[in-house]
Order: structure tokens, then sequence, then C-alpha cells
């Protein structure tokens, strides 16, 4: 199997196919609101809660309606999907079959992320398996004139086709770029239709829902943040893997749990999310608090801050779409920024101009690429401007 | 007896640019919940719901700053200048793409929307090379005019001080510098959404991201149709016409040449504006005096050769009619496509090749007037034609490339030498120190001087079906055109419909004329027949018409259709003045048929000197032998690969 480094998952315990001989025994709406009582909300990092997204697309009047997987793993320091998809496919297939009963779709798709395309055999033999049980096509999983397929399509390496509308674009063939929101895709979607796209572990989690209720998953968590989250762990600790934690967890606690406790920041939530630095690590994993797609990247000691905020705005300058002025243009000049800073050469005045173009382009850019682009850099540059001024020649205003 | 607003099926649509969505609006606006309140800077306004920001603000008469948006096109929302703060939401949102579905409280000049605004600003001109003193769009570009606007006194993320790119002077018609734009996407949605050819798309991520033809060849190479939409939206000098206004001062400086212009309608409806005119106040007879005062040795309209070609292209019909009808021949391709198009023309080449032998074989207008001019003129004159510079006052960038086509020189000469927008003209005219509106009014030169009505309304998307009608009615009916529709205005193929459609029954026929006498015997075959016509201006709807027309549906039954490259004909061409809107089009094709009424002579075939041409030295007739060699052309089927 994986690799990688697995802390025991919940998702092993599940009985395959409980999550969804219960949800047909509900009717939709039963399904909407058991998924809604549960909390659970998107596990991509956006955190739309589930059941809410779910009721939009069953309530949109129109006759075709899609269920998508993101699949479309890119977040650096991200890659608990892979894990996901390597060992419990058919749990996530199991959600996205039980979403479609709860909306009305007929066909689902997983978009897989390019660089996965040495899972597409494995994902494809499971989803055999699951036509040949009769889990999927007419009467899916005994369901009487219910009917559900899915079909795996495969990214082709742009970052940016993880933003849900982004990747609708790509799936219809279009250059992967994100639209304009409102419409959202539960109302105007894949090929102009109800569309519920929601990230992998949403839907392994709905499916665990669905076996295990909603009351179970409620409890774990915090009020705000329901349930457990399965997190991928990278960078100065002494066991990097993927991990599940109930939401609200500490950094502190995490750190300890994956062994990285002298760490001086933390990335959370990728190179999109934040730069927690250690004096704030009694911060809780959680919506209300540090956000995250699931990414936890651990900086040791030894780290030089700079060039972790230029590796991230590399990162971003490379994979903007290029569509809208602040993505496209900021991420470039942030990151000269920052090479002029480890020349010393950027300026006090200047570098509080890249702090505002930093805010514009979080309030201004299209999509959550290019308003997340520059957190990294921002919240390294308030948490440890004595690390990144004053280097070699340095020229101070 | 007329069914104007013909609508087609959307299927075959070109794939859209990117992300064109539309909110459903409610259909019945008086529905309830079919209208919504918006607060916008604390004024309050209902609007029916879907209402994007940005029209509610200019309902509030509240100015929104826009780069990307351009009423023409659908909404890209990528520029975000727009960008207002609405109440309750985290993020700024793009005012052009956000539709109104909640009463949402609007503020469009915050600490944070005036911020983002001068940064995008910044952003753009860290990018923008060039210096705005040396360039086409000086004093009428949208991103100086915003500079202006949010007081940038310097370059913040600084300025380049190098080009990035190579200007792209491969085509006759466009000139493309890169390093201009701000990929606003403006071209791409008009060359992909709004014309449907598709030239132009986005390549490349991030800061690398351009504007690119098929993989980055030279324009000139690709299946761009010249129409030169793309520069009448480009919010800066990124794409330009390419000007032979130099050439042109040249051969007027130069003693030993006979410099003459022909002015089509739709400029003389359009320059006005270049000269701070409100749209649609023609200044025909005040250009021909600027013209003259600039050097030009004769001006002539170019309503002489519209006339000239309703004559070859109504005979033609007339011929492919008679084949079909009386001859029972097979081989005659009817409906008839009209020629004087050279965007569309082009167009049909690259993606309807096989309907070549639709086209009317007669040149356009200012083709024809070329050929006369370097051949009938020239014996007239007693100039030798070598010595004859043509320069044709044109609203199109596409004229720029008909008068390049090799087969364009039947006259032994380049028929054209060089075609000129009105935006170049008007450049010219300043140039000279030349008022333009203050000017007396003159009269065009002899002896093409008399112009008539339907040479006018060639300018607007109709027109030449209108004129064409004008004509074949009484040369079939021996009656006047006005027995049949009041003033000889033929509303059903007027418009701004995007494909109109019309039936003419032909209940009664007279005897054959003169003119016509040598194709037709007499005209009892027509009788009781039901000419059948349609409109079509845009290349998107030109489109629709032909997959209409290869589907076996209800078009292709026509005999005749009228087909513009542009929007709204003419007027709308690829050389007008920029700014282009729908009602700036509206406003030129007014004056248009202003001017139509205003003549004593309204018909092609009364025009005197049509006349006198077939009399003296077109002998044998419309599309006799002679006239077939000066008036009429070829097509190159060049299908997706040929350029």
């Amino acid at each position: 199997m994986s690799e990688t480094y697995t802390a025991p998952l919940t998702f092993s315990k599940v009985k395959a196919g409980k999550g969804l001989e219960a949800a047909l025994e509900l009717d939709r709406a039963g399904v909407i609101n058991e998924i809604t009582a549960s909390g659970l909300k998107g596990r991509g990092g956006a955190g739309f809660p589930t059941g809410v997204k779910w009721n939009l697309a069953a309530a949109a009047k129109d006759p075709v309606k899609y269920v998508v997987c993101n699949a479309d793993e890119g977040e650096p320091g991200t890659f608990k999907d892979r894990v996901i998809l390597t060992d419990h496919a058919d749990l996530v297939f199991e959600g996205m079959t039980i979403c479609a009963y709860a909306i009305g779709a007929k066909k689902g798709i997983l978009y897989l992320r390019g660089e996965y395309t040495y899972l597409q055999d494995h994902i494809e033999g499971i989803l055999r398996k699951r036509r040949e049980a009769k889990l999927l096509g007419k009467n899916a999983g005994g369901k009487k004139g219910f009917e559900f397929n899915i079909e795996v399509r495969m990214g082709s390496g742009a970052y940016i086709c993880g933003e849900e509308t982004a990747l609708i674009e790509s799936l219809e063939g279009q250059r992967g770029e994100p639209r304009n929101r409102p419409p959202f895709p539960v109302n105007t979607g894949f090929l102009g239709h109800p569309t519920v796209p929601n990230n992998v572990e949403t839907f392994a989690w709905a499916a665990t829902i669905m076996s295990k209720g909603s009351e179970w998953f409620k409890k774990i968590g915090t009020d705000k943040s329901a349930g457990l989250k399965i997190f991928s762990v990278s960078g100065d600790c002494k066991q990097p893997g993927v991990y599940e934690f109930p939401l609200g967890i500490t950094i502190k606690e995490l750190l300890k749990a994956v062994g990285g406790l002298d760490a001086k920041a933390v990335q959370v939530g990728g190179a999109s999310g934040s730069c927690v630095p250690a004096r704030e690590f009694n911060r809780k994993i959680a919506f209300e608090d540090v956000a995250t797609g699931g990414s936890i990247i651990v900086f040791g000691p030894q780290r030089d801050m700079l060039k972790v905020a230029e590796n991230f705005m590399e990162f971003f300058h490379d994979e903007s779409c290029g569509q809208c002025t602040p993505c496209r243009e900021g991420n470039g000049k942030i990151l000269e920024g920052i090479h002029m800073l480890q020349q010393g050469k950027c300026s006090m005045h200047y570098l509080r101009e890249l702090c505002a173009l930093g805010e514009t382009m979080q309030l201004a850019s299209k999509c959550g690429l290019g308003q997340t682009s520059p957190n990294a850099f921002l919240s390294i540059v308030k948490n440890f401007p004595d690390e990144i001024m004053g280097r070699a020649g340095a020229a101070q205003e | 007896m007329t069914d104007k607003n013909i609508k087609l099926k959307e299927e075959s649509r070109a794939p859209v640019s990117s992300s064109v969505q539309k909110f459903a609006a409610p259909q019945n606006e008086k529905a309830i919940g079919a209208t919504i309140t918006v607060t916008i800077d604390d004024k309050q306004i209902k609007v029916p719901m879907g209402t994007t920001i940005l029209e509610a603000a200019k309902k509030l008469n509240i100015h929104i700053p826009t780069l990307c948006y351009h009423e023409d096109l659908c909404v890209a929302g990528v520029c975000r200048i727009c960008a207002v703060e609405v109440e309750g939401q985290r993020t700024l949102q793009a005012s052009c793409a956000y539709p109104i579905t909640a009463p949402i409280t609007v503020r469009t000049h915050t600490r944070k929307v005036r911020q983002a605004r001068r940064h995008i600003l910044d952003l753009l001109l860290s990018k923008h090379y060039g210096e705005c003193y040396a360039c086409a769009r000086n004093n009428n570009c949208e991103l100086q005019a915003l500079a202006k606007e949010y007081g940038v006194d310097f370059f913040r993320f600084g300025h380049p001080d190098k080009p990035r790119f190579e200007v792209d002077r491969s085509s006759y018609s466009v000139v493309r510098d890169m390093d201009k734009c701000i990929l606003c996407r403006r071209c791409v949605r008009t060359c992909i959404d709004l014309q449907e050819v598709g030239v132009l798309e986005v390549a490349g991520r991030s800061e690398a991201s351009k504007v690119e033809t098929f993989v980055d060849k030279p324009l000139g190479e690709v299946v761009c149709i010249n129409c030169g939409q793309c520069i009448n939206r480009c919010p800066t000098g990124a794409l330009r016409a390419n000007d032979p206004a130099d050439e042109v001062w040249a051969a007027i400086d130069d003693p030993a040449k006979h410099v003459v212009i022909q002015t089509a309608p739709s400029p003389r409806a359009g320059i006005g504006e270049c000269f701070g005119l409100e749209p649609g106040q023609p200044l025909t007879f005040q250009m021909n005096t600027a013209l003259r005062l600039c050097g030009f040795d004769k001006v002539f309209d170019t309503n002489f050769s519209a006339d000239l070609t309703i004559i070859e292209e109504g005979t033609e019909l007339l011929i492919r009619l008679y084949k079909a009808l009386v001859q029972k021949d097979k081989s005659v391709a009817l409906p008839q496509f009209t020629s004087c198009s050279p965007g569309w023309v082009k167009f049909l080449e690259h993606f309807y090749p096989e309907y070549i032998p639709n086209l009317s074989s007669a040149k356009s207008p200012q083709q024809m007037f070329g050929a006369v001019i370097k051949t009938y003129y020239a014996k007239l004159m007693k100039i030798d034609p070598k010595d004859i510079v043509t320069v044709a006052l044109m609203p199109c960038s596409a004229k720029k490339f008909e008068c390049n086509r090799p087969e364009m020189c039947d006259s032994g000469f380049k028929d054209i030498d060089y075609g000129l927008t009105t935006r170049e003209l008007a450049q010219m005219i300043s140039e000279a120190g030349i008022n333009l509106p203050a000017m007396e009014k003159s009269d065009f030169d002899d002896p093409f001087g008399t112009a008539t009505g339907s040479g006018v309304i060639f300018g607007a998307t109709g027109g030449v079906m209108e004129a064409a009608l004008r004509t074949v009615i009484e040369l079939v009916t021996g009656k006047k055109v006005e027995n049949f529709f009041d003033h000889a205005d033929i509303i059903p193929v007027r418009g701004m419909e995007g494909i109109r459609y019309a039936e003419i029954p032909i209940k009664e026929v007279g005897p054959v004329p003169d003119l016509v006498k040598h194709v037709v015997k007499d005209w009892k075959w027509l009788k009781g027949a039901t000419l059948k016509v349609a409109v079509a201006h845009g290349t998107a709807n030109a489109k629709r018409v032909m997959e209409n027309i290869k589907a076996g549906g209800k078009l292709s039954e026509c005999h005749f259709i009228e087909f513009m490259a542009c929007p709204g004909g003419c007027i709308g061409g690829g050389g007008q003045p920029i700014p282009t809107s729908p009602a700036i089009r509206a406003a030129r094709a007014r004056a248009i048929y202003a001017e139509d009424t205003a003549y004593e002579v309204r018909k092609s075939h009364e025009n005197p000197a049509i006349e006198r041409i077939y009399n003296e030295f077109l002998k044998e007739g419309p599309c006799s032998h002679l006239a077939h060699k000066l008036l009429h052309t070829h097509y190159t089927p060049r299908g997706k690969y040929i350029v």
C-alpha cells in the first residue's frame, strides 16, 4: 500500500456499504438532514457546510445534476487524499453515491490530479468492482429507480484546477480558470447544471457518518468544527505522515503527536494557509481559529523563514492562472520583494507597500488562490520581522 | 409577409472563451421577487433580479471604473478594477460580474476599494511598456484615462524600460503590440464569443500568460478575417490597424502623382466622434473640403461604386435565378451571397470554402472603384494610370487586406493602393491642422459626383439588401418601388437583429429595361414568384446562417443573403472611431438612413453617373465581358490552413 506513514484511521473500521445501505433506507431529505446534523464541513479547506451544499443542489430545479469529487490534491504539503484514495477509495465512492442519491444526480466524476495517474488503474478497478456489485449503475445499491455512475477524469497538473470552478472548466474542456461566483456550482456547475463538488475526504466522511450516525460525528471536535480530520504532516518532525485528529486540537498537541515540539513555526493549511509562530502554538486547528485543508508543515529551529516564504511564493508565481490582475502580477512582485529582502535591498517603505499589495490580493483577487497566496508571506513578515530584515548589505531606510 | 426576427438554434455556438455564465433573470419583470432593492453609496434603487452591481450603479449615476468590461462582450471579471465592497462579504467583489440577488449594500470608494484599484493600476503599469505620446491610442486609452482618474504620479511597482515582445506587423490589417497588452481579454472574447472566429486565445500561466494566436504564429498566418473588431474593443494601443498614412502623405507630396480618394458612407457617419462630436453627426461635405485641403487631387464618393455593385450584383442574381428557374440548371449556386464585406469573404473562404460558388463574383465597391479609376477615369482625364494613386477611406481594417489581394490588379495596376480607416484619416486631418467640424461644405468631384441614397445605406446592416431590392423591384415590375414600400424604405430588412429574413412576392412584372436586355428576354418566369432574402451581421450570426443552410433549413431556400462581418454592418467596422457600443452604432446607422432620405436619387440604377458609365465604357452592360474583367473577381478556398 502507501509508503507514507499512516496512523490508524477511522475509515479502516467502517464496514463497506453500511453507509449507503443506511442512506438508501431514508428519503433524500433524510440523508441531507443527517449530513447537516453531523456538522460536517468541507474537508478541502474552505469549510463550507456539506449538508447545506447538498441541500442547495437538491433544491435546484434541473433534471440533470452532477457529483464531482475533487481529487486534484495540489496544495503543497497535502497528501492525505492520495492515502485515502489508495486505501479507502471504495468509501469515497460510497460517499459520492450517497450524495448523488441525496441531490438526484445520475453522474459522478472523480477529477484525479495529473500526478496521481499511477493511481488510475487502482481506482478504476475499485469502480469496476462496485459496478459488478451493482452498487453503481441502474437501481444502484438495490434502490429501485436510483441510477448513478462514476467516471474518472484526469487533470493535467495545474494547481488552479483544484479550485472547484476551474476544475469544472477543465472538465468541460476549457482552460482551467476560475469562474465568477455567483452563480455557484450548486446552481450552475458542470455544463451549466447543478453540481456538488466535494473533497475526497469529505465524501469519505459522509459515508462514515451515514454508517456511524451523525450523533457520533457531532460529539467529536468543537461546536463549530465537528468531527475528525485527516492531516498531512510534513517538515521538521520525527514522524511525518498521515494522521487523524479531532478538530479543535491545538497545534502543540499535534506537534507532540508527530514529534515536532521544538518547531519555531508551523504552516497550517498548506502554501495558501498561514504560518503560526511558536508563541501561538496553543491555538486550535479548527474552522473558527486556524483553518486547514489538512496540511501541516513543521519548521524546525534551523529553518530560514525568508527561504520558506520564497519557496511558497515561487509556487504561486508559477501556479497563478494569470486571469486576474492582482494574482497574476502580485505574486511576482512579492517574490521580487523577497529576493530584495534576501539581498538586503528592500527598504522598510517598500516592504510596507508589498504588505499592502498583499492585502489587495487577499481582497480583490478573483478566486481563493490569489486571495490566499500572500498569506504565508504576510504572516512571516508579521511574525519573523527580525529574521527577514537586515540581511547582508542591508540598505536601511 | 416578413418574418423579421428569425431565431436559429444556438447549437452551432463555438466554445466560449471562459466561464460565460449569465444569471437567469425572471422573464416577467412584474412577478413577485422579480425586482430587488440595492443600496449603493447610501443611494437606493430597485432593479430587476440579477442586475449587476455595475449596471445598478450606472442607473444611479455612480461611476465605477472598468477595463475588462465591455458592453458588447460577455462578462470576464478579470481586471478587478471595478472592485467594490459589499457589506458582509470578506472580499471585494467585481461589480461587473456580481449579479444582485439579495438586498445588498455596496460601497464604491472605501479605503480598501481605492487601495485595490490603485494597486491594480500600478501592477498593470509595471508591465505596460511604451510611452503614451508615441502611441496610436494617446488620449483615447482607457488605461491612461484611469491612471489620470486615480492620480497615478509614480510607478509604485516599477515600469518596464525594455520591450518584451516583438511587434507583430505580419497582417495587412491588424498590428499587435503585446507590450501594451494588459490582458483584459476583450480581444479574446471579441474573437471567440462575439465574432466566433477564434484566432486569439490566452496561453501560458501567471505572469507568463499572454494573448496568442495558434501556436503563437504571426497574425498574418492564421485564420484571422481582419475584421478589426478586436481593435475596436482594445482598451489600450496593443491592437491597432496597419496605418498607411505615411505612404499616403508621400503620394500627396509627390507632384507626379494624381492622388484620388474615395470615401465610403460609414466613415462620414463616424468621423465626427474623433473630433469630439456626439455619435450620429455626419460630416460628409465638411470632409470633402478637408480632404482637398489635405492635398487629395480628387474626392470621390464610394457610393458611385456601391451603385455599380448593385447593378452588377443584382444582374448576377437575375442571371442565377434565370438559370435556376427557367433553364433548370442544377449547378447554379443559390442563395447568392453578397461579397462587399472583405471580413465576411475571408470568413467564408476559411470556414465554408465549399460555399464559394454562392459568393457573388462582383467585387466590393472599394475595388470596383479602383478598377474604374485606373481605366475609365484615367482615359477620361488622360492621365497615365501608373501616376494615379488610389486611396480608399473605409470604416474597415479588412479593406487593407482586400486591396492587397493579388487578384485585385485588373486595371493592370494595383486597383486600390491604400486603405485608410476613419481613425487614420482623422489623424491626417488633425495633422494638417484642420478642424473638421468647422469646415465649410463642398461636394464630391465629377465624373462620379452624384450619388444615390442606395449607396449610402451600404454602411448599415441590411443596406446592401435594401439597395438591391429597390433596383431589382423596379427593373422587374417596371413600377416605382414606392408603390410597394412607403418612401422606398424597405423596413423589413432594416434593424439591428442579428439575422433578418423577408419575403417579397412578385405579383406583377413589366417590360425588361434596356440595361439588362442582354441577360433576359422577359420577366414572365418571375411572375408569382416570391423573392426570399436574409440579412446577417457579425460573423457569429453569419455562422448561424451558414449552419442553417448546411442543414437544409429555412434559409437554404433564400435567393439572396447579405452578410456583413461586423456587428451593425460597416458603421461598426474595425476602422471606425473607438469606443464602440450598441448605442453608438445605432446612432451612426440613424445618420446613414437620414442621409439616404435626403438624397434626390435613391436608387442605384437611376444614378446618372451609372447610366453614363454603361453608355460610354461598359457598353455591353452589366456582367458583360469587360464588366467581368474589371468589376468581378474570384475567391480562394482557404480552409483552415491556407492563409
